[in-house]
């Protein structure tokens, strides 16, 4: 264990409420709580294994461009820091290519409730070693435990990156006829589509589209609604939007303004369920206090 | 029959219909074991139809404070539907329908008996399938995959089976029914999807599933390269990595291996060669023909004698054959083997594939390499025959010693066959007392009573919350 992780599991300590922080792009700490924060740090990246060790401090964009250098990324949101993006646990536009964010932590060493270093995972790109708890840890905004260091997937960096457009009444038409694409994007009256790979193939599955600069502005709320229902979107929503298709994550300017029978919200047993969960790992509730599971 | 016996049986059949509850000699003894060479003791056998069958079965279980093992097709490899303890084996094979399949969207809703390869010859027209494709892929059910978060040599590009579960409907030991996860991404609050998958049974009952269905790639280039030496073979496969591609397959025989192999198909492979490298690339294909070249130099860079590209579907499929009927053709040499299942770091390789010929030399055995060398998957098969005395004690003590090399050189105990019964000892190589506490509160908070396919994956003590005694003969 390195003495970084061990100096942050006794700031974390044993008793009493304590949040974290990292950057605060996403939100900080729970306020008037004693905040700490998690070590910084590329330890090592293994391009060969496609892995890389950091502390949970070390800000996404370092990382990123790090691992640039041979060649490869890592597919967290940007901005921010590792432990934070993880700890949310939200993927972005590019999850249809990518993946979503918790397929990328292979290993963590956390900070328990009880002030102790637990391990998490493991250090291979393959491992079914026991049961999933680094899977548990994305998205758990800290209320199980505080990351410390973790050990990620990286992924090789494509050789050509480009975004294309064209109008569009119904989202399905474009997406359909691409490869893996990495990003399809759907506001109502245009398609945008983020095509990576080898420069001919890209070309080739562009024809028919425009190339542009980028995706459109994405509005800031995001709301889930069944992939197959993407296209409905645009008669049950007042405002501007841009839909993931194939995936179903829609952004818009707020939240409320999609019609309810499309949002689709997590069943509340398993709500109960992530209750026990967190019960089981913090009883007195004293990590990140007052965020729900 | 013990009168409480006789009680737990008539109570099941007041919920499935008596002829789908089985305790004659002949089920009990069909379903005392999975794959593995592991044996329980099973008090029943009920195969349930429907969610709300399987949640009576699992009350009635519990009712009883008898322990409920749901079992797929029992194809596992490491233990884990072996019932101990006199349990109700729930069998969910009857549970075969593919419920839903939105080919758009590339989602599929499915019932866990469904087969793996039955879902994908289902999907085929649709240009889609089902990445994950275990050994077994043709008797493995989607429930056994989603238990024990199953692998493939084509994992290597696409993930294991997490990577593709988005949902599962679970029976929770309490009776509850929950939806874990949703075909919606919710990517809010704790990933209960993602911590079911894999947990092999001791979370609860997966009955229906929502996989996600991969687009069939457009065109496919398998090739075979022969080594002299496995550590040329290993560092073509880092070094293919490290040169940013990642191929669809990339798996590795050995030498003892391909001889049996090839005397089994016929499809003149290399005899002499140290290692053979079968690596298959997937996509777009400009972008797949400047892989085959990248990875021929590489290959050649380091000593590749012959590079064979399969010229058509047939040489393709027959070169796969190969790679897929290794088990099979290893009776022509003992009758029995013993497959292991390790990963570690792909720049070792070659070290930890040399411990291993050392180790089984001590022991005067016999190991075939076939494996997944692209993640570092590691399955050294032994092979011997268990007429001989005294074998099976060489046969453990040389895996148990393989299991550790490969911890100690970095790796982890599984990559895709699971801990069950056969690793959970093994579990405190990898993990200290806090970690498996860990997962061992991750088990409560889904199976407070601890009857959920209770004493695998976790050791004493910290399994203390599942039910107590393990049968005598319960281990081999």
């Amino acid at each position: 264990m390195s003495s970084a992780l061990e100096a942050f599991a006794a700031e974390v300590g044993a008793e009493g409420p304590v949040t974290i922080a990292g950057l605060s792009t996403r939100g900080g700490g729970v306020p008037g709580v004693r905040c700490v924060s998690a070590p910084s740090g590329l330890r090592w990246h293994q391009a060969d294994e496609m892995t890389v060790c950091c502390g949970a401090s070390t800000p996404v964009d370092e990382l990123r461009a790090h691992l640039a250098v041979s060649g490869q990324t890592v597919a967290l949101p940007g901005g921010g820091t590792v432990g934070g993006a993880l700890a949310v646990g939200r993927s972005s536009w590019r999850r249809l290519g990518d993946g979503p964010v918790r397929d990328v932590l292979l290993q963590a060493e956390y900070v328990s409730s009880a002030g102790e270093v637990v391990k998490a995972g493991g250090p291979t790109v393959k491992n079914v070693s026991g049961f999933d708890l680094c899977r548990l840890l994305v998205g758990s905004r800290g209320a199980l435990g505080f990351l410390g260091e973790v050990i990620l997937r990286t992924r090789p960096l494509p050789a050509e990156s480009r975004w294309f457009t064209t109008e569009a009444d119904e989202p399905f038409g474009v997406f359909s006829r691409l490869y893996r694409p990495t990003s399809v994007l759907w506001d109502g009256l245009r398609v945008w589509a983020l095509i990576e790979g080898h420069a001919a193939d890209v070309r080739e599955q562009s024809a028919g589209l425009d190339e542009c600069d980028g995706p459109p502005p994405f509005p800031a709320e995001r709301v889930a609604v069944r992939p197959s229902m993407v296209g409905a979107v645009r008669g049950a929503v007042s405002g501007r939007f841009v839909a993931e298709v194939g995936i179903g994550t829609v952004h818009l300017d707020d939240a409320r303004a999609l019609a309810a029978e499309l949002t689709v919200v997590r069943d509340p047993r398993a709500t109960e369920l992530a209750r026990s969960v967190k019960a089981e790992f913090d009883p007195t509730g004293r990590l990140n206090p007052g965020v729900d599971v | 029959m013990s009168g409480a016996h006789e009680v737990l049986i008539g109570d099941l059949r007041a919920v499935v219909s008596a002829d789908r509850v089985r305790a004659g000699e002949t089920e009990l003894g069909l379903y005392r074991r999975d794959a593995s060479n592991l044996d329980g003791e099973p008090a029943v056998v009920v195969f349930p139809l429907s969610t709300e069958e399987v949640r009576q079965c699992v009350l009635a279980a519990v009712r009883h404070g008898v322990p409920f093992v749901a079992r797929g097709s029992g194809t596992g490899l490491a233990g884990g539907a072996v019932p101990l303890d006199g349990a109700v084996v729930i069998t969910l094979t009857k549970m075969d329908r593919v419920l839903s399949v939105d080919p758009v969207n590339r989602l599929a809703w499915v019932e866990p008996g469904v087969l793996n390869l039955d879902l994908t010859r289902q999907v085929a027209v649709h240009g889609l399938h089902f990445a994950p494709d275990p050994s077994s892929q043709q008797s493995c059910s989607i429930g056994g995959n989603v238990a024990n978060n199953s692998g493939g040599p084509h994992c290597l590009a696409d993930g294991v089976t997490a990577a593709h579960v988005i949902a599962a409907e679970v029976v929770l030991s309490d009776g509850s029914v929950v939806m874990l996860g949703d075909d919606a991404p919710l990517d809010d609050g704790l990933d209960l999807r993602g911590a079911f998958v894999g947990s092999e049974g001791m979370f609860g009952i997966a009955t229906k599933v929502c996989v996600r269905l991969t687009q069939n790639p457009p065109a496919v280039r398998t090739m075979l390269m022969d080594f002299m030496s496995v550590d040329a073979g290993a560092r073509t496969v880092s070094d293919i990595i490290a040169a940013g591609m990642v191929p669809a397959a990339l798996e590795m025989m050995d030498k003892l291996c391909v001889q049996a192999v090839e005397g089994y198909i016929h499809a003149g492979l290399p005899l002499d060669a140290a290692a053979v490298l079968l690596v298959e690339v997937a996509g777009l294909p400009h972008g797949l023909e400047s892989d085959v070249e990248r990875i021929v130099t590489i290959g050649r860079g380091h000593g590749a004698r012959t590079v064979r590209i399969a010229q058509d579907e047939a040489e393709r499929a027959l070169l796969w054959k190969g790679r897929k009927t290794a088990f099979g053709a290893i009776a022509r040499i003992k009758p029995n083997y013993y497959l292991h299942d390790t990963v570690v770091p792909r720049r070792v390789l070659p070290q930890v594939l040399q411990q291993i010929y050392e180790i089984v030399d001590r022991h005067d055995l016999l190991v075939l390499n076939v494996f997944h060398a692209g993640d570092g998957n590691l399955h050294p098969l032994l092979v011997f025959d268990k007429r001989e005395p005294g074998i099976m004690e060489r046969v453990h003590a040389a895996g148990e010693e393989i299991v550790r090399a490969s911890v100690a050189a970095g790796g982890v105990l599984s990559g895709e066959h699971g801990i069950g019964l056969e690793k959970r000892d093994f579990m405190p190589l990898m993990f200290g007392p806090a970690d498996l506490a860990a997962q061992a509160a991750m088990r409560r908070a889904f199976d407070p009573f601890g009857l959920a396919n209770p004493w695998k994956v976790l050791p004493s003590p910290a399994a203390c919350g599942d039910v107590q005694h393990v049968p005598e003969g319960a281990w081999v």
